[in-house]
């Protein structure tokens, strides 16, 4: 039942490309206006890099959440997912994993590139992509319980984003953080392993807390 | 004799008893108030490094104390009613959260003016005032989610589970300054060991933190009997209490 629900998701996002390109471009963009705002002084960019690109993550996983359980939730087969004789707790961790590999792993996967623009060393961007691929699941399963809390709510995008941002704040200190350190010279094990914890504590009561709220939404 | 605690429970018997208590609260805070401040600029000696900019300590760390208490009673109370299904509960928790965003306000704002001259800066980046700051954000995403649901019964639950997963900021918070080396001093009162200040200093802060709690209370209780009204409109009673008003 896991697996189907990531199997299903996955195909849903498939068969509405358009969608899972437009979170990708929208990273893009947001990484690419920083230095058209702040000037092209090469040093600059350099140091406010990885808080740019890791902001334009936050950014574009949030905005791609409304869609984890909306379309399920018009269409009845979030219902009958709440029915089934499955805990909830692990079809969310399901459609969780989905949203992150729908958005989180292409956007870590393209995020060295974003990199090299703004002229980070290789190390840079192997911390980058690691940081990211660690750090994003943590927004997917943070956000599952804004997008349940929110479901079906007036004004619920912009709702999401004020319940959801503070609370990716440490995921955000934490993953700039490891490319700061690392290209300081420091070394990106601290800020990597504690992504590591986080990543494992909202594994293992984020979804639990969705599914509370996923009740108490379609009550 | 045994007191039915539980008979309070019911919004018409709270509603009655908050009534009677609020105006106790209110005087013992106008009182500890004028007391605490009145030490606070007359009694406290100056400090011999801040001279007198030190002073707004009398406020800064009782609202900052506040402010992370009054989260921590909101999360209580909200979670008290998602468990045990209880209105009240619930009620009160999401009549505590203004009040816990104006003191995290009051804690940023003077924290602000103490910085300004001690510090030289308005703000800094700093792991404790960062975390205060998410804290504000919580307080309001808190309130706007309750404010966006219309079902006042789903409002309580989905408040109790965001309030809930906020909690782990509180720690983040109390601990920041002894995790991380920051601007923010260290704490000066513990439990545990003798303060590192002044006693008419100490005396006047917790009399301070004393009229913060009684003021919190007496406003808390006065918004709880608000929310009571607003959502018991169409019972009896209160077509009673207007009857005899």
């Amino acid at each position: 039942m896991f697996l189907w629900v990531i199997r299903r998701d996955l195909l849903l996002a498939m068969r509405q490309r358009a969608d899972v390109l437009t979170t990708l471009f929208f990273f893009v963009i947001v990484v690419s206006l920083f230095p058209l705002g702040v000037g092209p002084e090469i040093n600059m960019l350099r140091a406010m890099a990885p808080g740019v690109v890791w902001v334009a993550a936050l950014l574009a996983s949030m905005l791609s959440l409304e869609r984890m359980f909306f379309s399920d939730y018009l269409d009845g087969t979030l219902e009958q997912m709440l029915l089934s004789p499955e805990p909830l707790s692990l079809l969310v961790l399901g459609k969780a994993l989905a949203h992150w590999l729908v958005t989180g792993v292409p956007l870590a996967l393209i995020a060295p590139i974003l990199g090299v623009q703004f002229d980070l060393s290789i190390d840079a961007l192997l911390v980058l992509t690691a940081s990211l691929l660690l750090g994003t699941p943590i927004l997917s399963l943070i956000g599952a319980i804004g997008a349940a809390l929110t479901l079906g709510l007036r004004g619920g995008g912009v709702l999401v984003s004020l319940l959801v941002l503070p609370l990716y704040i440490p995921v955000l200190i934490f993953g700039a953080g490891a490319v700061e350190a690392s290209s300081v010279g420091l070394g990106a094990s601290a800020h990597l392993s504690l992504l590591g914890a986080f990543l494992l504590l909202s594994l293992v009561f984020a979804p639990w807390a969705a599914a509370v709220a996923l009740r108490i939404s379609l009550e | 004799m045994a007191i039915n605690w539980f008979k309070y429970s019911s919004p018409p018997s709270f509603y009655s008893l908050a009534g009677k208590m609020i105006p106790l609260f209110s005087i013992t805070s106008i009182v500890l108030f004028a007391l605490g401040l009145y030490i606070g600029f007359f009694v406290a000696p100056t400090d011999f490094q801040q001279s007198e900019a030190y002073r707004i300590i009398f406020i800064h760390v009782p609202a900052a104390w506040m402010s992370m208490f009054l989260y921590l009673i909101m999360a209580g109370w909200a979670a008290i009613g998602l468990a045990f299904n209880t209105r009240l509960s619930s009620m009160i928790a999401t009549a505590i959260a203004p009040t816990g965003a104006m003191f995290t306000f009051l804690a940023l704002w003077t924290g602000a003016f103490w910085g300004k001259p001690m510090w030289g800066t308005w703000w800094v980046w700093d792991a404790r005032l960062t975390s205060e700051l998410i804290l504000l954000f919580l307080y309001i995403g808190f309130m706007a989610l309750q404010a966006a649901i219309d079902d006042p019964r789903r409002a309580d639950k989905a408040g109790a589970v965001i309030a809930l997963v906020g909690v782990v900021n509180i720690p983040i918070i109390y601990f920041s300054v002894k995790w991380w080396n920051t601007l923010h001093q260290g704490a000066t009162v513990s439990l545990t060991q003798s303060p590192k200040m002044a006693t008419t200093m100490l005396t006047g802060m917790l009399i301070m933190s004393l009229a913060c709690w009684m003021y919190s209370i007496a406003v808390i209780l006065m918004r709880t009997r608000t929310i009571i009204l607003e959502r018991e409109r169409n019972t009896m009673w209160v077509s009673d209490l207007q009857g005899a008003a």
